[in-house]
């Protein structure tokens, strides 16, 4: 069973990123490039070779053309200097316009994953994530990959280059030599390591910080209003700054470990050269290299280092892109707890029989506000135990109950947004595991208890069930919501956009979209959970009539407080605590006299002293 | 020009930490002095300490090389350091305002923004900002003093060769200043589109339940895919204006020192200048070099974080419509008198008025019920009370003060509110419940608890008043979300407290028990309640009957009754259509759906 964990983060934070596994995949997403990757070496190559051409030549164009007096050669050499340098430009030219190409293209790969794989995941997956830290893995991780696709790469193949053939000419030069320069090779590789190992950690703190951030953020904007009439505004940009000061000195601090790398290779190359300087000189005085070959040497020693200098330039973004890619990855691979059954089959076109058979459901243990311990998890409470029910086909089944006794969350399991903990959910005959759930949602409608519309006009949002619905379809559909009528008096009628959520709706209109929408994409099964409560009286029972007619050929499970509106059904199932308690019509109900009637006669209750504030 | 007025006021930012940022240059400095010596230490080991065989010049020198790295090293480490605290110092600050900004937002701004498009300004925005205030600005300097001093060196050297190795110069400016112009709307875009791109994804998440349970995750993947393409494709024009320019600009700068070569070389020949002054010219020129590229690469960093400066300061210039007025006073002890004075609103972008010459007065103490059609004007008329949002015209009186002349804290502290959606926070039950005041004693949170009716289920809950929820109340039921919200009304013991449709998705005995423990609460306050249900508001004494945003009718039950055959149509079909069907005869006549405040 899954922990819930909200804004505390997951407890895989203590452990470092591993760097190779993360650099594999990275690896993974270049390799359909890899002819381009191979072009950008080769024009890499090209431009180190003509930007180590352009002071040959000048020094060429002073020791021969000037000294000697040789003007048509001076020109000559020009000409060739000038293309040169051109070359160079067109090399550059290229260079920057592949790389980056390859890298924005991945970007936008990696974006598009993230977003399916989000897609993929189930509710319960996002119960337990804030919405703020999985958007920062969106946004602002992969704006670091950015930064490593962009020139990195090309940084550390031109620095790499160079590396390897200063070794080579330095081998070349002086055996002895070489060895004693690349001495403190070893030692640089050691350092660099300690230092990646250092500053893991805190590059991981870094992208963790600003997903904290992200998610305080969004959920604030989110909850601005309640701010704003609370008088919180204060305590929250408190609260705020708190979380945005851990940002802060997370990346100071990984900064100090990286910046500290670069000056102490720098100091490790410039022992490298003394030595190479006391050794040479010591050989030049004993007669075993010649001076000529001393200084080449120093030369070629600090082209060496210069490239190992520029790597640790860019170490810090290497650095901050693992664990980037590490949290980039960790989303695309968490695996979704509901999937489809391997050999899951596409749900045949639905008569309509919905069974509950012996389902029991648990959304898992609570969580404290306290540091999570192992051990001492409280036991996950059934939220419904033991549900038996059949809806035959075209049956409306009412399902009422006092709050929190686990109606929302019976419906959901009809759908498959959560899989149950025992027992089967079926509908005509199939376990709703067995099949994709695309398949099994497509012919489902429903309207949910907090009415969820996007940010879309009228028009969109009635169409969301069914995107090829016409005009007149989406009408019709209004029509029988009865919100036609304020859709028509709003200036732009059904191209008005309603803002976030349906914002700029009134809440009522906004439920009265969300049944149009319902209506609209024509289900086999539809569910209504308290889709009326935020409309007014006149206007539900206009719904009403409009509900009865087109419930008539459909399964439906309607959830009500108002208990009015459940009186016509086939089926009323009294839930309390996760059980079944009664169950019948609404008449075999209230002859029973127990808790349905209780809460009905509570309805009508007219108790003009107590009840009325 | 408009992108340094950005980044100037972006600068502002640095400018508490200017000391940090002074160390910062000051270490580049020393840097790139320690960057000039090395080579020179290295050519006395060469010259004098290997060639001429000098051993003691050698060992010297090659202490002094290590004693530069060093000093070098050490400096280098401070400037990266020190870069980096000041930046994201000045992106702590940045943020905070930012948030401190939207914070106070008035709800007209908030009904037209975008959470992904704010989200995306205070994090992708703000970093690329950072990028460049750190280093950038660094860099900026330091190859600014840089290429000041080349080529100061370079015309002390030889001003004519100094005249022609510069003749690229204005070359090189066209070229930047063509990049600057055509990546500086690109940018702009790309910003922009990953704002959009972030608005589809918060709310994909925002709305999970729906998209999932409609099935439309391959919709929405298309529509996310569309803009990412959209996004990609202005990323890679960006990539091509960046490859098409620069190598364009480095080939001018080159191009000045083959023409310096070329031109003085000829002079050397016809020995108008000596050869040693030709190689030390090319030294000077190659010093001009490095600061010319680097300010070539910042110009396109400049830019972009231009552009997202932009982004900020146009967040942050919001225009705050509900503001303190200078002068405002603090709403002195509140009796409770709300009274609306020919009240006409209009939202912001909408012709139409949604309220048009409301007028009113609840006397303190008394509970005022507002009842009309969906969408008539219910919560709008509630939204004037604690200020929301400013009246178009006419004015809302509390205790005779416009609440305009006050202010919004000693305002909005009077009032207790439960809003028709419920938002509650992640955290703790125990935390959401006090929303209002962090610091109330235990027993005033669970006293409050109590009379919402919520006691018993967060008791039930194995921890209690600790159990933990989640972002919007997730994990809880829809009831349950809607007692928390009550509990967090009631516990500010408000004078003026207002419910809108606070117990819609709650049952009706429990709503029942809540309506009797508010009846108690509610003694000697003011209240206004928004309820559907008919039995709620029998008692009030006053009904406001909305109709179209105007009040149809005013008055007690009788009254209307007696007055609004409006009111009588409200009241008939609530039971004249149930009572047509239902056998049993309830107790009363009053059969009326439940839904009530
Ligand atoms: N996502 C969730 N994670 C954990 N617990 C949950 C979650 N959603 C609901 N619960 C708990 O499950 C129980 C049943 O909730 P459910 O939403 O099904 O109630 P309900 O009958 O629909 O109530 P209401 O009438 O108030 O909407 C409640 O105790 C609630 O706290
Ligand atoms: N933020 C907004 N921007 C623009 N128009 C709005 C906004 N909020 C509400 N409206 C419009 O103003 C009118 C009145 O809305 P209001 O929310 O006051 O209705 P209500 O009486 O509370 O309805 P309900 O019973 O459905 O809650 C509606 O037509 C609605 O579309
Ligand atoms: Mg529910
Ligand atoms: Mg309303």
């Amino acid at each position: 069973m899954q922990q819930r964990a909200f804004t505390s983060l997951p407890a895989v934070t203590q452990q470092p990123v591993a760097t190779l596994p993360v650099l594999r995949r990275l690896a993974g997403y270049l390799k359909i490039y890899r002819w381009r990757l191979i072009a950008v070496l080769g024009l890499v190559i090209a431009g180190a070779a003509t930007s180590a051409g352009g002071p040959y030549l000048i020094g060429r164009a002073i020791d021969t053309a000037i000294r000697l007096g040789n003007g048509p050669l001076l020109n000559t050499i020009a000409v060739a200097l000038v293309s040169i340098y051109a070359v160079s430009a067109v090399a550059t030219r290229f260079q920057v316009a592949l790389m980056g190409s390859i890298g924005q293209r991945i970007l936008a790969r990696l974006r598009s994953e993230i977003f399916a794989t989000l897609q993929s995941l189930s509710l319960r997956y996002f119960d337990q994530h804030p919405a703020g830290d999985l958007m920062s893995r969106l946004l602002n991780d992969t704006d670091v990959l950015n930064q490593l696709f962009g020139q990195g790469i090309i940084q550390v193949l031109g620095s790499l280059f160079g590396i390897v053939g200063a070794i080579i000419a330095m081998l070349l030069l002086d055996v002895r030599l070489a060895i004693v320069s690349l001495l403190v090779v070893p030692l640089m590789f050691f350092t660099t390591a300690l230092f990646s190992q250092i500053s893991r950690r805190a590059f991981q703190r870094t992208r963790e910080s600003i997903g904290d951030v992200s998610a305080e953020i969004q959920e604030e904007i989110t909850g601005v209003r309640v701010a704003q009439a609370f008088n919180r505004t204060a305590l929250n940009r408190q609260r705020f700054a708190v979380r945005n000061a851990a940002n802060r000195d997370a990346n100071v601090s990984a900064i100090a470990i990286t910046s500290a790398l670069m000056p102490t290779l720098g100091i490790l190359s410039s022992m490298a050269i003394a030595v190479v300087a006391g050794f040479g000189g010591y050989l030049a005085l004993h007669h075993q290299a010649t001076v000529g070959t001393v200084v080449a040497f120093i030369t070629y020693v600090q082209q060496f280092f210069f490239p190992i200098q520029q790597l640790a330039n860019f170490f810090t973004t290497i650095q901050a892109s693992f664990a980037a890619g590490d949290r980039i990855f960790s989303l695309i691979d968490s695996t979704p707890d509901l999937t489809d059954h391997p050999n899951a089959i596409t749900m045949p076109p639905l008569r309509g029989e919905v069974v509950f058979d012996h389902v029991s459901f648990s959304y898992g243990s609570r969580r404290t506000s306290g540091l999570p311990e192992a051990g001492d998890e409280p036991e996950p409470e059934l939220v419904l135990d033991d549900i038996v029910l059949t809806a035959k086909p075209g049956e409306t089944t009412a399902i009422v109950g006092p709050t929190g006794a686990g109606k929302t969350t019976l419906v959901s399991l009809i759908g498959r947004l959560y899989d149950v903990t025992s027992g089967a959910v079926r509908i005509d005959g199939v376990d709703v595991r067995d099949v994709t759930r695309t398949s099994l949602r497509q012919q489902m409608g429903v309207v949910l208890q907090d009415s969820f519309l996007f940010s879309d006009t009228i028009a969109g949002n009635i169409r969301y069930g069914r995107l090829e619905a016409t005009h007149a379809e989406v009408e019709a559909a209004a029509r029988a919501a009865h919100a036609h009528e304020f859709i028509e008096r709003l200036p732009q009628g059904y191209q008005s956009t309603v803002g976030e959520r349906g914002g700029r709706l009134s809440q009522g209109q906004r439920q009265l979209i969300g049944i149009a929408r319902a209506i609209l994409a024509d289900p086999r099964i539809l569910i209504l959970d308290e889709a009326t409560s935020s409309v007014d009286t006149r206007t539900e029972l206009l719904i009403q009539d409009a509900l009865r007619v087109l419930l008539r050929d459909r399964t439906a499970f309607v959830i009500a407080h108002r208990l009015s509106t459940v009186r016509e059904a086939d089926h009323v199932l009294v839930l309390q605590r996760g059980h079944i308690v009664e169950r019948g019509t609404h008449d075999s109900l209230l002859a029973a006299g127990g808790l349905y009637a209780e809460l009905y006669r509570r309805q009508f209750r007219d108790d003009p002293a107590g009840s009325v504030p | 020009m408009v992108v340094l007025v950005q980044l100037r006021r972006a600068l502002i930012y640095l400018r508490p930490y200017w000391h940090i940022a002074l160390g910062s240059f000051l270490s580049l400095v020393i840097v790139s002095t320690a960057n000039l010596i090395s080579p020179q230490i290295l050519r006395i080991i060469i010259d004098r300490g290997i060639t001429q065989s000098d051993t003691r010049t050698l060992i010297w020198a090659c202490i002094a090389l290590i004693a530069v790295a060093v000093i070098r090293g050490i400096f280098s480490f401070t400037q990266g350091f020190w870069a980096e605290k000041t930046s994201q110092s000045g992106a702590y600050d940045m943020r905070n305002d930012l948030f401190e900004k939207i914070q106070t937002l008035s709800f007209s701004y908030l009904d037209q923004a975008q959470t992904g498009q704010l989200m995306t300004r205070m994090t992708s925005d703000v970093e690329q900002v950072r990028v460049f205030i750190g280093n950038g600005a660094v860099q900026l300097a330091s190859a600014g003093v840089m290429l000041i001093g080349s080529v100061v060196i370079l015309f002390a050297a030889n001003w004519k060769l100094a005249i022609i190795s510069l003749l690229t110069f204005p070359l090189m400016a066209v070229t930047i200043g063509i990049f600057v112009v055509r990546i500086r709307p690109l940018f702009g875009q790309v910003q922009a589109q990953l704002s959009s791109l972030n608005t589809v994804l918060q709310e994909n998440l925002a709305g999970v339940r729906i998209v999932q349970s409609f099935a439309r995750e391959p919709h929405e993947r298309e529509r996310y895919a569309k803009l990412n393409s959209v996004l990609l494709q202005t990323n890679l024009q960006a990539v091509r204006a960046l490859s098409n320019n620069f190598p364009v600009f480095f080939f001018w700068a080159n191009l000045g020192t083959a023409a310096a070569i070329w031109f003085g070389g000829h002079l050397v020949i016809s020995q108008q200048l000596t050869i040693g002054d030709l190689v030390a010219f090319t030294a000077y020129l190659a010093l001009l070099i490095q600061p010319l590229f680097t300010l070539g690469f910042l110009g396109s960093q400049l830019s972009r974080s231009a552009v997202s400066a932009g982004r900020i300061f146009e967040v942050l210039d919001a225009h705050n419509e509900v503001t303190d007025r200078p002068g405002a006073i603090t709403l002195p002890a509140v009796e409770g008198r709300v009274e609306f004075d020919g009240v006409t609103f209009r939202y912001v972008g909408d012709e139409r008025p949604v309220l048009s010459h409301v007028s009113f007065v609840a006397g303190p103490g008394v509970t005022v019920a507002l009842v009309g059609q969906t969408g008539s004007g219910k919560s709008t008329i509630i939204n004037l009370i604690p200020r929301f949002y400013d009246v178009t015209s006419g004015r809302v009186l509390i205790d005779g003060h416009d609440v305009r002349d006050v202010t919004l804290e000693s305002l909005r502290s009077n009032i207790g509110l439960v809003l028709q959606e419920t938002t509650l926070f992640s955290g703790s039950i125990r935390d959401n419940i006090a929303y209002g005041r962090p610091d109330t004693p235990f027993e005033q949170v669970e006293a409050a608890a109590r009379a919402a009716q919520a006691h018993d289920f967060i008791t039930s809950f194995p921890e209690g008043y600790d159990t933990t929820i989640g972002e919007r109340g997730v994990g809880l039921s829809g009831g349950q979300r809607q007692r928390i919200a009550i509990a967090r009304a009631l516990l500010l013991d408000p004078r003026i407290l207002i419910l809108d449709e606070s117990t819609s998705a709650v049952d009706a005995e429990t709503e029942y028990l809540i309506q009797k423990a508010i009846a108690q609460v509610l003694r000697g306050r003011t209240a206004f309640i928004i309820a559907h249900r008919v039995s709620t508001v029998r008692n009030a004494g006053l009904i406001l009957l909305l109709d179209g945003g105007t009040i149809a009718a005013s008055g007690t039950h009788e009254d209307l009754l007696r007055d609004s055959p409006l009111y009588g149509e409200i009241i008939d079909s609530q039971f004249g259509r149930q009572t047509g069907r239902v056998e049993e005869s309830p107790p009363t006549p009053l059969l009326a759906p439940t839904t009530t405040g």
